[in-house]
């Protein structure tokens, strides 16, 4: 909250859309600490504008401070970021406006629970891109009956399931019609039996043409859905490859024993 | 779990959480018993006071029917005023002053709980205004500011009344702990749900009204509520700056009269005032908990 916007230095404002193909992120020498942790040590990452990258390393390699940096939830001690060639670190930039293209969506849901899932829907949309909230309900409840939430639309957060919740969060994201979306270890809370229905939902989205970045631990679902898979151990990028060829024959020690250990714990 | 609730009594194997709670729990034996005890109780203080060598004396200075009807409606004739219709200047102060505590203390939590360098002055100053305020007795402010104010013989500022200096110093005394309360709600909400509210791209102003301050002031209605009851009774400091509300005017009374019954008249008027208050704080307390309950079992 301390870098409040100013509307001089749009980066993807809606007046300039951004191009809808070519490099849609470019992250140069990403650096983060907490503290004296330095949870980031460098990341250079570029993702095409359709893409989906999925994130694999084991807990506190970076790959969720990645994705929050990437949504300024967290600023950045050191490096660029660019989305289809503008930068959104540094001085003179609203955070609010570069947010509405960069959706994300928490491993713990993060639901609002003291409003109805179409409300929970309609916030964002009516209060930031500033619609009527006749038109941001009818493209809520569109979006709901998309995902099959439909029927929920008046229900309170509290008597959905996980999954349910999930998906309600993945819809709010939508809702702000983002050209990104950053899921963080979106199914890693949800019960066993609930994960394949937020996963459809991913799915539909990839096949939709959604760029994406997804941070997950479920490597069936990364060979399956990504472009690209990136391995992250101790904040560094360190190896990304098609899933085809870093599933199969990984190039690093350090991932083969990664992927060693994922195979031994019997998740894949 | 206040002494002698009958749930706690062994052996009982009561219905729970239905209907009020003084009724509640125990069988029928366990009620009985504990009906009984409290009665005894009672009758064992009354007793008591009854049989005390001064009781008749008592009774008949702080409990004479007749000075107590006197007392109520007032004569201003004979130099005193109706207690009974100086209650509702404290009602008036306190309502007065309640939307405002309300108003500033939200304020203060605000400043304090802001991030960033530029705040940083306003912050301190807000954090020296609930020191200091948490700090110095009540009276001692009505006393500085009904006294010292009028002194300054400033334009307006100075000539007002007693009640309204007696409603700006129960402000900026209540504003100081209200704020801590408001402070301890914000806390209260986790602030994954700011990060959730930021990332859609809705400004810090947007999360805190729609998405923060509505759970934060869900989870303070209680302590609010009982810094209110107290509220309601310290309007009755006021009197000293010589506004006639209820214990003022029962001061008088008394002074007048030379009997004490003008007092029981105040505080009993008091306790009709705080004590659906109290009642109704409960209330909420019960049905946020029942619904926290059926939330955890969905």
């Amino acid at each position: 909250m301390s870098r409040r916007g100013r509307t001089t230095a749009e980066p993807a404002g809606d007046t300039a859309e951004p191009a809808p193909e070519g490099e849609a992120i470019r992250v140069d020498d990403l650096r983060k600490s907490f503290g004296s942790n330095q949870v980031l040590k460098g990341i250079d990452l570029s993702v095409a504008t359709h893409e989906v990258i999925c994130l694999i390393g084991a807990s506190g390699s970076g790959k969720s401070t990645l994705l929050r940096c990437l949504n300024l939830l967290e600023p950045i001690d050191a490096g660029r970021i660019s989305l289809w060639g503008r930068p959104i670190t540094g001085q003179h930039i609203d955070q609010n406006l570069v947010r509405r293209h960069i959706g994300i969506v928490f491993q713990s849901y993060n639901l609002f629970p003291h409003m109805t899932v179409l409300r929970n829907v309609t916030l964002a949309p009516v209060k930031a891109r500033g619609l009527p909230r006749a038109q941001a309900e009818a493209e809520a409840r569109a979006l709901l009956d998309r995902f099959g939430l439909l029927e929920k639309q008046d229900d309170y957060p509290d008597r959905l399931s996980g999954g349910q919740q999930q998906r309600v969060a993945i819809v709010r994201a939508l809702a702000m019609r983002p050209q990104i979306m950053l899921l963080d270890e979106v199914t890693s809370a949800l019960d066993p039996e609930l994960v394949a229905e937020v996963l459809d939902v991913i799915r539909e989205l990839a096949a939709s043409g959604m760029t994406m970045l997804i941070a997950t631990h479920e490597m069936g679902f990364a060979r399956d859905i990504a472009s690209r898979v990136c391995f992250l151990e101790d904040g560094k990028i360190v190896e990304e490859a098609p899933p085809a060829q870093l599933f199969t024959s990984p190039q690093d020690e350090r991932t083969r024993r990664f992927l060693r250990r994922i195979v031994e714990a019997g998740r894949m | 779990m206040v002494l002698g609730e009958p749930g706690q009594i062994p052996g009982s194997f009561g219905t729970t959480g239905r209907g009020p709670r003084l009724l509640s729990g125990g069988g029928r034996r366990a009620t009985a018993v504990s009906t009984a005890s409290t009665l005894v109780v009672i009758a064992a203080l009354v007793a008591i006071f009854w049989l005390a060598p001064g009781s008749a004396q008592v009774r008949h200075t702080f409990f004479n029917p007749a000075d107590m009807w006197h007392a109520f409606v007032g004569d201003p004739k004979k130099g005193y005023y109706s207690v009974g219709a100086a209650i509702w200047l404290n009602i008036r102060m306190f309502l007065v002053a309640e939307v405002l505590i309300l108003a500033l203390a939200l304020l203060i939590a605000l400043i304090r709980q802001s991030a960033g360098p530029v705040l940083f002055p306003l912050r301190v100053l807000a954090m020296i205004y609930v020191d200091f305020f948490r700090g110095v007795p009540l009276l001692l402010v009505i006393l500085a500011i009904g006294f010292g104010v009028p002194a300054l013989r400033l334009n307006f500022v100075s000539t007002q009344s007693a009640a309204v200096y007696g409603v700006v110093a129960l402000v900026l005394s209540y504003s100081a702990y209200v704020s801590e309360v408001y402070r301890a709600g914000l806390n209260s909400v986790h602030q994954s749900q700011t990060a959730a509210a930021r990332s859609l791209g809705l400004s810090h102003a947007t999360a805190l009204r729609y998405v923060i301050l509505p759970q934060a002031v869900r989870n303070i209605i209680p302590p609010l509520l009982n810094d209110f009851i107290s509220l309601q009774k310290d309007t009755a400091l006021v009197g000293v700056l010589g506004a006639i509300e209820a214990n003022e005017a029962a001061q008088i009374y008394s002074s007048t009269v030379f009997n004490y019954s003008s007092y029981v008249v105040a505080a009993i008027l008091f306790l009709i005032l705080t004590i659906p208050l109290a009642r109704f704080t409960d209330g909420l307390i019960d049905r946020d908990r029942r619904r926290r309950l059926a939330g955890a079992g969905a």
